[in-house]
């Protein structure tokens, strides 16, 4: 495998970075890991709390099923080993957005075991080719609440609302060495997340957020000490905190001193990290298994269950458009990239597929061609003129149809979606009423050809003498001529037919 | 094993426990007693047996993934989570200020 060749240049000489994230992601569920309580976002505080995430005297945790579930449909997307028997653990530090004062989590046995990702090349990002990226682990865990502290003047404001959701805490190997990389990791891993629909991956909201585990070496060395920054929301941020930690601790070791295993915030303001001080007893968690909680055995039904339900992954779907539909690499790349546009992609196909009467595959470069390009261009132009519910698959699937047909130019195309998101009129109608077809009839061409060869007698002897590049001088003449609406494919064999 | 009196005071403080010097006197034999007793159980030769859960077979149940199925277990109950808050404002409890 060829490795990255990101490097801090030292005074020393080049340090290699590297790189092991844990990314909290939310599970997708409409109740919390132990309670009925509501998941929802946004709400009243304190009014998605039950009894159970308010830790009162004498309440137990019960497991909710689906959260149990997508943790494992995760783990099976990521090709991962599933423990069939795994428990649960209470880590235990106090603060006030854990009533517990223990969280339940999966430290010895988790759910979830060794699994992989790869990560796909990108020239320019430097990463020469695919990486595959080990996962070690992923256990299902509860959240905390949440703190304010600037609505008063003397106390912080304490909303249990999220103390309690699933997360699935997915950890990875030290496999990466770039900020590059660990950008295409977490991108990749939230790809995944949503087409197997376990969490949202809305990273604005909190529901995927990454610790990021930091540490230089001298290329080919033993591994330096890490340090770990908490809580960091966004790819960008991932990114950011890698370059300023692998800096930071380049400069402390070459300046003598010693990098220290500890935790560190991010800024987002600075782009910098700093010691999180107050947490340095936080590492003594004394886990023990949870007394309330029997271990957790899955049954094969169950199991099978699980893989029953997963949908065609990524790298699986992104092949497939590249084998089966024959589509570019960079199209496969981009359709697939989100949950949205693929569905987007596969409806707008089939409809295309049906309206013209061809195998998907024979359309499926013009219609990739339109979603990722010609659409999103005229909605753009557009601005608020578009009326999103406007561009149903059948309106564009019709376009793409009379376009298939040659009735319509790709000009005439765009012109037809435009009135098509400002009005929801019909295509096929719009293209009739609005005058917006080509010409293919052949007697109205061929009376336009014969008018310009009479005109032009010497360049036409110019073409028969050898000539060939004034052939473009007849095109542009005709459809000149025809005011643009000339089928370009009947102008082309006609010139040829009536030139010689 | 036994524990030292610098241990106790650390678990005191990471379960946020006061104890004066009086208690932690009493506390640090107190433990070092129980921790004998319990060890006892080392001398027994477990190496053949399966480590045991639960006293009677029994797995563990598994909930339906519906919101506020029972009221025990579900939300919208506000003024009760509240209700023994020290402090609690605009449907927040008040807490004393932390600050990272």
């Amino acid at each position: 495998m060829t490795e990255s060749t990101y490097r801090i240049h030292g005074a020393t000489g080049e340090w290699e970075v590297v790189i092991g994230l844990e990314v909290h992601a939310q599970v997708t569920s409409n109740a919390k890991l132990f309670s009925g309580a509501s998941t929802a976002f946004g709400s009243e505080p304190n009014c998605n709390v039950s009894l159970v995430d308010a830790a009162m005297p004498g309440m137990l945790p019960v497991p909710n099923r689906e959260c149990i579930r997508q943790a494992v449909r995760t783990g099976m997307a990521i090709e991962a080993q599933i423990n069939r028997w795994s428990r649960f653990d209470r880590k235990n530090y106090f603060y006030a957005d854990l009533p517990q004062g223990y969280q339940i989590s999966q430290l010895y046995h988790p759910l979830v075991g060794e699994g992989s990702l790869t990560i796909e090349a990108d020239e320019k990002a430097g990463i020469p080719e695919d990486k595959v990226i080990g996962i070690e682990r992923i256990h299902v865990e509860q959240d905390a609440g949440k703190l304010m502290h600037d609505q008063h003047p003397t106390m912080s404001y304490v909303d249990l609302n999220r103390c309690g959701v699933a997360l699935m805490e997915i950890v990875s190997r030290p496999d990466m060495r770039s900020p590059a990389e660990a950008g295409a990791y977490v991108r990749k891993l939230r790809t995944i997340l949503r087409y197997v629909g376990s969490c949202d991956g809305n990273m604005e909201e909190g529901s995927m957020r990454a610790d990021v585990n930091v540490s230089v070496r001298k290329p080919g060395e033993e591994f330096g000490t890490r340090t770990e920054t908490k809580n960091v929301n966004s790819v960008r941020f991932v990114m950011q905190v890698i370059e300023y930690e692998a800096n930071r601790q380049v400069e402390l070791i070459e300046s003598g001193g010693t990098v220290v295993q500890e935790t560190r915030l991010f800024d987002v303001a600075s782009g910098t990290t700093r010691s999180m001080r107050s947490k340095e007893d936080a590492h003594d968690y004394r886990y023990f298994p949870d007394p309330d909680l029997l271990p957790l055995e899955l049954e094969d039904s169950f199991l099978d269950e699980c893989r029953a339900s997963l949908p065609e992954l990524p790298d699986a779907k992104r092949a497939r458009y590249e084998v089966d539909l024959g589509l570019t690499e960079y199209n496969a790349r981009e359709l697939t990239a989100e949950v949205e546009t693929f569905a987007r992609f596969e409806t707008l196909l089939a409809a295309t597929a049906k309206a013209i009467g061809k195998a998907e595959r024979d359309v499926a470069t013009p219609v990739a061609n339109w979603s990722l390009s010609v659409a999103p261009g005229v909605i753009k132009s557009l601005g608020d003129e578009a009326d999103p519910a406007n561009a149903t698959a059948a309106a564009q699937a019709s376009i793409l149809a009379m376009a298939d047909k040659g009735e319509i130019s790709g000009g005439q195309a765009k012109e037809i979606y435009e009135l098509v998101l400002r009005t929801g009129r019909d295509p096929q109608e719009i293209a009739d009423t609005e005058g917006l077809k080509q010409v293919s009839d052949t007697g109205a061409i061929e009376a336009a050809i014969d008018t310009i060869i009479a005109a032009n007698t010497d360049k036409v002897e110019e073409y028969r003498s050898g000539k060939d590049k004034l052939f473009g001088f007849f095109v542009g003449q005709t459809m000149k001529a025809m005011q643009g609406k000339a089928n370009p494919g009947v102008v082309n064999e006609l010139l040829k037919d009536k030139l010689g | 094993m036994s524990i030292t009196r610098e241990e106790v005071a650390k678990i005191a403080a990471l379960a946020r426990i006061r104890m004066g010097d009086d208690e932690l006197e009493r506390m640090v034999p107190e433990l070092n007693g129980i921790l004998n007793w319990v060890e006892q159980l080392g001398e027994v030769d477990t190496s053949q047996v399966e480590p045991m859960t639960a006293v009677i077979p029994n797995t563990l149940r598994l909930r339906a993934d519906v919101v506020d199925a029972d009221p025990l277990t579900g939300g919208n109950r506000r003024e009760d989570i509240l209700a023994n808050a020290p402090a609690a404002e605009h449907g927040f409890f008040g807490v004393p200020k932390v600050i990272e």
